[in-house]
């Protein structure tokens, strides 16, 4: 290295502490911005697949009632969040499934099936849906939501498929 | 260009006194013990950027206390980083102010000109102890719990005032909410403001009598 002798001391010291500085402020300051965006890099909840019960058990006529829990993670806070619906079954075929949500579309009360009256009722402002979900009488402004994404295993279950957040 | 820029700011803001002042004033024959003081300020200011950064994550409440320790220790990028720093920083600062108390006072720094530096130093150092003792609180496990209770007790123990010192710390006669929500306030706004404070009157006294010799052995 000829010209290396030419750096003088001072000059020396100004570029190493320069370098050392950086690669310092680098070590620090990269994770530090991991740190703060950290929350937003992370992936939220995953679409999964839940299993409602045997297609054998589905009387054609009666609705099957389900329900699950899926947990949402926010940070350090666990939540629960209660599901639930009628299976709705209308022949042979499980493609013919009607899955409905029980969360009434008027103001999210739990409806229930009535058999006397063959309709669902909501406790809460005595709405009632027809056996496909459609609305006969009461407040709701659309017929009940459905879960229109199932399938059935090999030995006969069905599934649907459950949408994060 | 930035040569005009950089005359224009000199001009109104005394760049280049500052420069002379505060960096390339004279110092006595370096020695490495000189240094701590600067070290006390570069640990005051690493606590400062990593504690604003954890309270990002951090909840000062006793549901979510201990909670999101754990979160920031595992959940978060780096935030074993970011809370190992101000862990072992805090413990360092402590040492590193004691050794700089020390330092001056073997080498016999305090005396005339510089009894207020001195002074001034002596509540710096009791309030490092104070972000000690008011940080240990805040993970709120059962360490910093009983660390606190017993040191509140200490505290108690004054004669006759004891008892108004123990509930005006813990904020009541038990640990509560309140304790940690005190003790919070008190390590990141009060302490932290005032140390500030200090330090600006410590730097500022030993800019204007600058540093002390080391003592030779005919002193």
């Amino acid at each position: 290295m000829s010209g290396s002798h030419e750096i003088s001391r001072r000059d020396f010291i100004k570029v190493t502490t320069g370098i050392v500085g950086g690669v310092i402020g680098a070590a620090i300051g990269l994770p530090t911005i991991f740190y703060l965006i950290d929350p937003a890099l992370k992936e939220g909840g995953k679409d999964i697949w839940v299993s409602i019960g045997k297609f054998e058990d589905m009387q054609i006529g009666v609705p099957y009632p389900f329900s699950f829990t899926r947990v949402q993670v926010n940070g350090w806070e666990r939540t629960s969040n209660s599901f639930g619906g009628f299976a709705v079954r209308k022949s042979d075929k499980y493609e013919d499934l009607v899955i409905l949500n029980s969360r009434c579309t008027h103001l999210s009360c739990t409806i229930n099936w009535s058999e006397e009256g063959k309709v669902f009722l909501c406790p809460c402002h005595d709405a009632s849906f027809g056996v496909e979900g459609e609305v006969i009488d009461g407040p709701p402004p659309r017929p009940l939501d459905k879960f229109t994404d199932f399938r059935m295993t090999e030995d006969g279950r069905i599934e649907i498929l459950s949408k994060a957040g | 260009m930035w040569k005009k820029v950089y005359e224009w700011l000199d001009e109104r803001l005394g760049l280049g006194d500052m420069y002379v002042n505060l960096l390339d004033r004279p110092e006595p024959r370096g020695n490495w013990w000189n240094t701590l003081g600067s070290a006390s300020l570069f640990l005051f200011v690493m606590q400062g950027l990593t504690g604003i950064f954890l309270t990002v994550y951090y909840t000062p409440s006793p549901d979510h206390a201990y909670d999101s320790v754990q979160y920031i220790m595992e959940g978060v990028a780096f935030g074993w980083l970011i809370r190992g720093i101000h862990h072992w920083g805090a413990t360092l600062m402590v040492l590193v102010v004691f050794i700089h108390m020390l330092r001056v006072f073997f080498t016999a720094s305090f005396k005339y000109p510089r009894e207020l530096t001195w002074l001034i130093g002596i509540g710096l150092l009791i309030m490092t102890l104070g972000m000690g003792f008011t940080g240990y609180l805040l993970p709120w496990n059962q360490r910093a719990f009983w660390a606190t209770t017993v040191g509140t007790q200490i505290a108690g123990s004054v004669p006759f005032i004891g008892e108004f010192i123990l509930k005006a710390l813990r904020g009541g006669p038990d640990l509560s909410a309140l304790t940690l929500q005190r003790f919070f306030s008190a390590h990141i706004w009060m302490l932290p403001a005032m140390l500030a404070g200090l330090i600006g009157i410590h730097l500022f006294l030993i800019i204007k009598h600058g540093e002390s010799h080391f003592p030779s052995k005919e002193d």
